[in-house]
């Protein structure tokens, strides 16, 4: 196995969190490495560029790494779960096939048990994270509009993206109901922002951005990283993270792009796999010292997984719209954010309105879900469905329960013989019943926009890619993973910065969440740097 | 016969896809398309069959298995039935059949123009969005706000 020289901080992992402490930590001048088991993704290469773009999103760019299947994926046991994972490797992560939308967190999401009496609360705050979200915001750059009555005070640095004729037509119905709605804060660029330019509506946000409009972390984080001195690995896949006789991580062992072994060692290691990856990483890397996987004393490794259950309704409307000429991101409404016990459930969820999609995608998501007809009557219909699209996401938030797991698949392996995750995941009654509110709820803005052919499609061809809880923050040891800045309590030298750390889901989409958590994370081992492993 | 060495499908398995997908998107000369077993597009759709390859096969098969007589001499009306019913129960081998024919038959010219849009990739041109109605906003400013401040309720509270 060949020894690589040490450094001082390793970090696992490039994309949302692990770009965001990557550049906190470079103005300490520390040597710092961080190891991605995906590539660069050039922006040539993206989907967008070619006229194959609305089938390479079922292809290699793909939301699911087992349909994906690139070399540098791994395979995901996700059988017994309703909700399929998502995510992607490369630099800049899940960031490269997000959909930019860009809410925070309420400051209710960390009080969850004080306020609703479920879950756990967090150890740190809305208020705690603030000045990390607004950073994160610059960071990133985000486009949006204060003044949003549903939630804390914002200040985004560029407008938001157009209400467009989708947009206009959402507004109409929800004023009619009285309901809130707002522009939605989102990561696209609207006006030329830090060296990338303006969101020109190539239509076609998720599976990357060709312009460059929108914010992934390799063209946010990683070039001011870089600059400051960080060495980043591409094609480097981390098989176990080890310890020394103390009982502190010693560095990582992985392969790299010829599939030779290596040894990295590191004063410091920093995990930044996601809520999947992470816990993989971790149960993997059991020893005599820790049998049940590193930093798992709790038990709770891999437990309390969260996927946000993410139904869709969808319909189509007389009026022609700008569906897939358009970011998909439209607008919010927080109206059924906070918790209402008259509802029957408890927390929230966020409405999330899209605009439609290409000519492709259309046909093929209406024939899936039965609206577009084979045969003589398919060129009729499809000129009803395409730019008449129309489709609302309820955005729910899962509670964390600990059946709900990540475990090493026994059988399954990815290409460096590194076992699988194997995820278990069911979906709660409360959850359920949030589900069916957040639906009729949609049907009815939708029937009052006027659009028909409604269809509301629940778990399965909407997995948000949003993997979260599974190496919970806490005070207490035994029953989370890491202490309230993201050390492990097990092992004092060993942090986590990603979505595994969250206590509870919330209803939005998490990554200005996960990265303004690992902002602050940064923050405190910059503080805490003479007494970091006390 | 061996297979196709691009797409891995035989001739005689290209032949019976160009009878189902020409089935499934027929030409309509009322809307200026072609079907989908236009040669240009059922050569794409062989090319596009890729990782579905086994799907697609299974798929294929599934309808031949279900043609009394076989397919090609059903009439139009047969063929029709069978496939929109073998769509709706035919899991994922139906899904991938639909899949790689319609994300093929989308991207033809002549369907594109025929359908009023621009024959091309998004990028570089990309489109314009157009800002929209912003004073539908004002009825939403007016309200105060309702979030929950974790400073000054206590529980159940909104």
């Amino acid at each position: 196995m060949a020894g690589n020289e040490r450094v001082d901080v390793l970090i696992i992992g490039s994309g949302a969190s692990g770009a965001a402490v990557a550049w906190s930590l470079a103005e300490t001048r520390m040597r710092i490495l961080c190891l991605e088991q995906g590539d660069w993704v050039r922006s040539t290469d993206l989907p967008s560029n070619g006229r194959d773009w609305e089938a390479r999103r079922y292809t290699d760019f793909d939301i699911s790494p087992n349909r994906r299947g690139r070399d540098t994926d791994y395979p995901v046991n996700d059988d017994n779960s309703l909700m399929k994972i998502a995510n992607f490797n490369g630099v800049g992560g899940g960031t490269v096939i997000y959909t930019a939308h860009w809410p925070r967190m309420h400051p209710s999401d960390f009080n969850v048990k004080s306020l609703d009496g479920v879950a756990d609360d967090w150890p740190v705050d809305y208020w705690t994270l603030e000045r990390f979200y607004d950073e994160n915001d610059r960071m990133m750059g985000v486009s949006g509009l204060a003044g949003d009555p549903g939630v804390p005070p914002r200040n985004p640095p560029m407008p938001p993206i157009p209400l467009g004729k989708t947009g206009a037509h959402y507004a109409k119905a929800m004023n009619r109901l009285g309901w809130h709605w707002w522009p939605s804060d989102t990561t696209i660029a609207t006006t030329a922002y830090d060296g990338r330019a303006a969101c020109i509506n190539l239509g076609h946000c998720t599976p990357g951005c060709a312009q460059g409009a929108k914010a992934s972390t390799d063209i946010t984080y990683w070039p001011l990283a870089l600059r400051a001195g960080v060495e980043l690995r591409t094609r480097c896949r981390v098989r176990e993270i080890t310890t020394n006789e103390h009982g502190m991580a010693a560095g990582a062992i992985y392969y790299d792009a010829d599939g030779r072994e290596h040894f990295q060692p590191a004063e410091v290691v920093i995990v930044a796999c996601n809520g999947i990856g992470t816990p993989r990483l971790l149960l993997a890397s059991a020893s005599a010292r820790f049998p049940n996987g590193l930093a798992n004393s709790s038990g709770l490794v891999g437990k309390n997984l969260m996927l946000h259950p993410w139904p869709i309704v969808s319909g189509y409307v007389e009026e022609a719209l700008d569906g897939g000429r358009a970011p998909i991101t439209s607008m919010w409404s927080k109206q059924f954010y906070e918790t209402d016990p008259a509802r029957g459930f408890v927390r929230g969820y966020t409405l999330q309105f899209n605009r439609g999609t290409g000519p492709a995608n259309e046909a093929i998501t209406a024939a899936a879900t039965g609206r577009l007809p084979w045969g003589r009557d398919h060129h009729r219909v499809y000129r009803e469905l395409l730019g008449h699209r129309v489709g609302i996401g309820v955005a729910c938030e899962d509670l964390p329960e600990e059946h709900n797991r990540v475990t090493l698949d026994p059988v399954l392996k990815d290409s460096h013989g590194i076992p699988a995750p194997r995820i278990d995941y069911a979906i709660s009654e409360n959850t359920r019943r949030m589900m069916e509110h957040g639906i009729a709820r949609a049907e009815e803005i939708l029937t009052e926009a006027g659009a028909k052919r409604l269809h509301a499609s629940r778990t399965v061809l909407n997995s948000p890619g949003h993997l979260l809880g599974t190496a919970r923050m806490g005070d207490d040891p035994e029953r989370s993973v890491v202490n309230g800045w993201g050390r492990c309590h097990d092992v004092k030298n060993l942090f986590i910065v990603d979505g595994s750390i969250w206590v509870t889901s919330g209803g939005v989409n998490p990554t200005s969440t996960i990265q303004a958590l690992a902002l602050y994370i940064a923050d405190q081992m910059k503080q805490r740097l003479a007494t970091l492993f006390d | 016969m061996g297979n196709d060495a691009e797409t891995g499908l035989s001739a005689a398995e290209i032949r019976d896809l160009g009878d189902i997908a020409g089935t499934m998107i027929p030409a309509d000369p009322a809307f200026g398309v072609p079907g989908a077993d236009d040669p240009a597009i059922l050569a794409d759709i062989a090319r596009s069959v890729g990782r579905d390859l086994p799907l697609v096969r299974q798929a294929v098969a599934a309808i031949a298995a279900k043609s009394v007589g076989g397919f090609a001499d059903l009439d139009r009306d047969g063929k029709e039935a069978l496939i929109n019913d073998y769509y709706a129960h035919g899991g994922a081998p139906a899904v991938a059949l639909g899949r790689v024919i319609l994300g093929a038959y989308y991207r033809d010219d002549r369907v594109l123009l025929a359908l009023g849009l621009e024959a091309r990739a998004p990028f570089p041109k990309g489109y314009v969005l157009e800002q929209g109605d912003w004073s539908l906003l004002d009825a939403v400013r007016k309200r105060a706000p309702f979030w929950r401040d974790d400073r000054t309720t206590t529980a159940g509270e909104r």
